[in-house]
């Protein structure tokens, strides 16, 4: 941590990989003792920061530090104070899951009693005691997220970077993450953690950085994005090219806000409040309107909406989950 | 999960372990990255434990071809200048073992880095280099049990040393030594592909390593392209000179390949390592780009 209470400050990162520019002017600083998301889609740079603030990476440009060390000239201090759980469950498949653990608490150079007594408790801690001695091969996917974090908690370091911790789990490996982050974040870790998914950041940070092409766009906690994005849309499909003006002007009148239109699909969605009230409003001034519609939705906002909302395009690299979301 | 797991929030998470500050001198940091390659060593040794049976099929696949070559092939096969033929055989195989070795080296690190394991690796506060000399290690350990267990195969079709134990064992060292250079050559592959399923493309690349030597034939026997393939491929220089120094029945030959072998096989592994090693090197330092 430095003098500011900072325990992650980035400033004006830049990263490119031959034609892409994976950060341009990224920077961020999290308090100590908080969880910040990072959100974004594919492509925005979200693990390329995280790869940087790691020590994995160099920046071509810009300086960045993790608990008080630069993560570039005092990389193997930084390393003493950082935990990693990165996209994909990074084990050794054979070992079993204590075998992983008193590697890598080798690997941090504790003593081998040390590192035995470590693995324990931390199997114990993630619930993972009964199945200590089956090789990683046989763990589902939380098991093996659980093991991870784990992993990355060996030295209960002060700052936690998890990329996309529950990517590829299903919603009760995701749930066990979720908990178990949950309560390092009470503990008082730093967690710097990245999504694609709304949701996720809702659920554990506390600030979320809103990530777009390589620099963060915007920030807030999460109930100030989500008003800033507004609550539940309704999405409105006319039915001919021709009356899509007459929808939109509908739309504003009925929900009192101004629609995003999309001529080539033939589609106006627009914020509501009162969802069940707007969406009979919405329906009856149709149809006193005369103006038919092919399709009407009620839907929950979703990432993209964050993002034609702060940037005013669609995300360009999305994911199919994010729009399942 | 047991629900009674990550609950228990009260419970200080913070209760870090103690570990002794990074070693200063440049004896205390060779110290360091010595223990750090052993752990990493420990861990694939580990793995032969876990799994024996693929250990075992791994030691009798080249005792299989043995028995192919030696006795099924091996009536119909005539050494140039007489002698016997499993006499004949068994150096190429030691050797051919060594080569092979190259996919496990391939795999394991291609594995790494695909599942992200070197990426732990680098952000953890360990040597880097013992992810490379811990691989290393367990490798030449692996091979050189797989020589270990291709001498008794040897022992028992008939293969003898003739020439004393001094000369065996260099020719055993020559064996490692070409091990050791093709080890850079599989980390450098792996490094480069980042997929163990890519091993399908290195076993195309090593097969005619193998077979197109002087383990089975005399490149004599071949058409004259692939003789002069066969004569300067690396491999075919251990062989001649393991055969010579095992004191084994060789195929003579009189091109410059075939008059230096014993030289080769020191300069071949040489040159080698010294393309392979200084590549690895920079791969793995590019991870950091």
């Amino acid at each position: 941590m430095d003098v500011t209470g900072h325990a992650i400050i980035a400033e004006g990162l830049r990263k490119r990989y031959g034609d892409t520019e994976a950060l341009a002017g990224f920077d961020l600083a999290v308090p100590a003792g908080t969880v910040c998301g990072l959100l974004g889609p594919n492509g925005a740079g979200k693990t390329t920061a995280v790869r940087i603030l790691t020590t994995l990476v160099r920046p071509d440009a810009g300086r960045a530090e993790v608990a008080g060390f630069d993560v570039v000239r005092r990389a193997d201090q930084a390393r003493y104070r950082i935990g990693l759980v990165g996209q994909h469950a990074a084990l050794d498949e054979v070992l079993s899951g204590r075998q992983n653990l008193v590697m890598f608490g080798r690997l941090h150079h504790l003593g081998p009693a040390a590192a035995r007594r470590r693995a324990e408790e931390l199997l114990e801690r993630f619930g993972l005691a009964g199945t200590g001695g089956k090789p990683v091969k046989q763990y589902s996917g939380g098991m093996r997220r659980r093991l991870d974090l784990a992993v990355g908690l060996i030295l209960s370091p002060p700052v936690l970077f998890l990329d996309e911790p529950t990517t590829g789990l299903d919603p009760r490996g995701r749930e066990e993450v979720w908990e178990a982050v949950g309560t390092l974040a009470a503990s008082g870790t730093t967690v710097l953690l990245t999504t694609q998914y709304l949701e996720e950041a809702d659920r554990l940070a506390g600030q979320v950085c809103v990530v777009d092409a390589g620099r963060v766009i915007a920030e807030g906690t999460p109930a100030e994005l989500k008003a800033a994005i507004g609550g539940d849309r309704i999405d409105i499909v006319a039915a001919e090219a021709a009356g899509v003006p007459a929808v939109a002007a509908l739309a504003v009148r009925v929900a009192g806000a101004e629609p995003d239109t999309d001529a080539a699909a033939r589609r106006v969605s627009v914020p509501v409040r009162d969802r069940v009230a707007a969406l009979t409003d919405l329906v009856r001034a149709l149809d006193e309107a005369g103006v038919q519609a092919e399709d009407i939705v009620l839907r929950r906002p979703t990432l993209d909406d964050v993002f034609l909302h702060l940037t005013g395009h669609h995300q360009t690299r999305s994911t199919t989950r994010t729009e399942a979301a | 999960m047991n629900g009674t797991t990550t609950r228990d929030a009260d419970r200080p998470l913070t209760a870090a372990p103690a570990v002794p500050p990074p070693p200063r001198g440049p004896l205390g940091r060779l110290g360091w990255a010595l223990a750090d390659g052993w752990t990493i060593t420990v861990r694939d040794l580990t793995h032969w434990v876990r799994r024996p049976a693929q250990i075992i099929v791994g030691l009798l696949f080249p005792v299989m071809v043995v028995l192919i070559f030696g006795y099924v092939f091996g009536g119909g096969m005539v050494v140039p200048g007489g002698g016997d033929y499993r006499e004949f055989l068994m150096p190429g195989m030691f050797a051919m073992t060594m080569v092979f070795g190259i996919e496990a080296t391939f795999t394991a690190v291609a594995n790494d880095i695909g599942k992200g394991v070197t990426d732990r690796f680098r952000s953890l506060p360990m040597a880097r280099s013992a992810v490379v000399t811990g691989r290393g290690a367990a490798d030449m350990l692996n091979s050189a049990l797989g020589l270990a267990a291709m001498i008794v195969c040897g022992l028992a079709v008939g293969w003898r040393w003739h020439n004393g134990p001094g000369a065996a064992l260099a020719a055993v060292g020559l064996l490692l030594l070409l091990r050791f250079a093709l080890l850079w050559a599989g980390v450098y592959l792996g490094l480069i592909t980042k997929n163990p399923e890519a091993v399908m493309a290195v076993q195309i690349l090593v097969w005619p390593l193998g077979f197109l030597s002087n383990t089975f034939a005399a490149p004599a026997t071949m058409p004259g392209w692939l003789a002069a393939i066969a004569e300067w491929n690396p491999m075919s220089a251990t062989v001649s000179a393991a055969r010579e120094l095992f004191g084994n029945p060789g195929w003579g030959g009189d091109s410059f390949a075939a008059q230096h072998a014993m030289a080769l096989a020191v300069i071949w592994p040489v040159v080698l390592l010294a393309v392979f090693f200084p590549l690895s090197v920079r791969r793995y330092r590019r991870l950091s780009h």
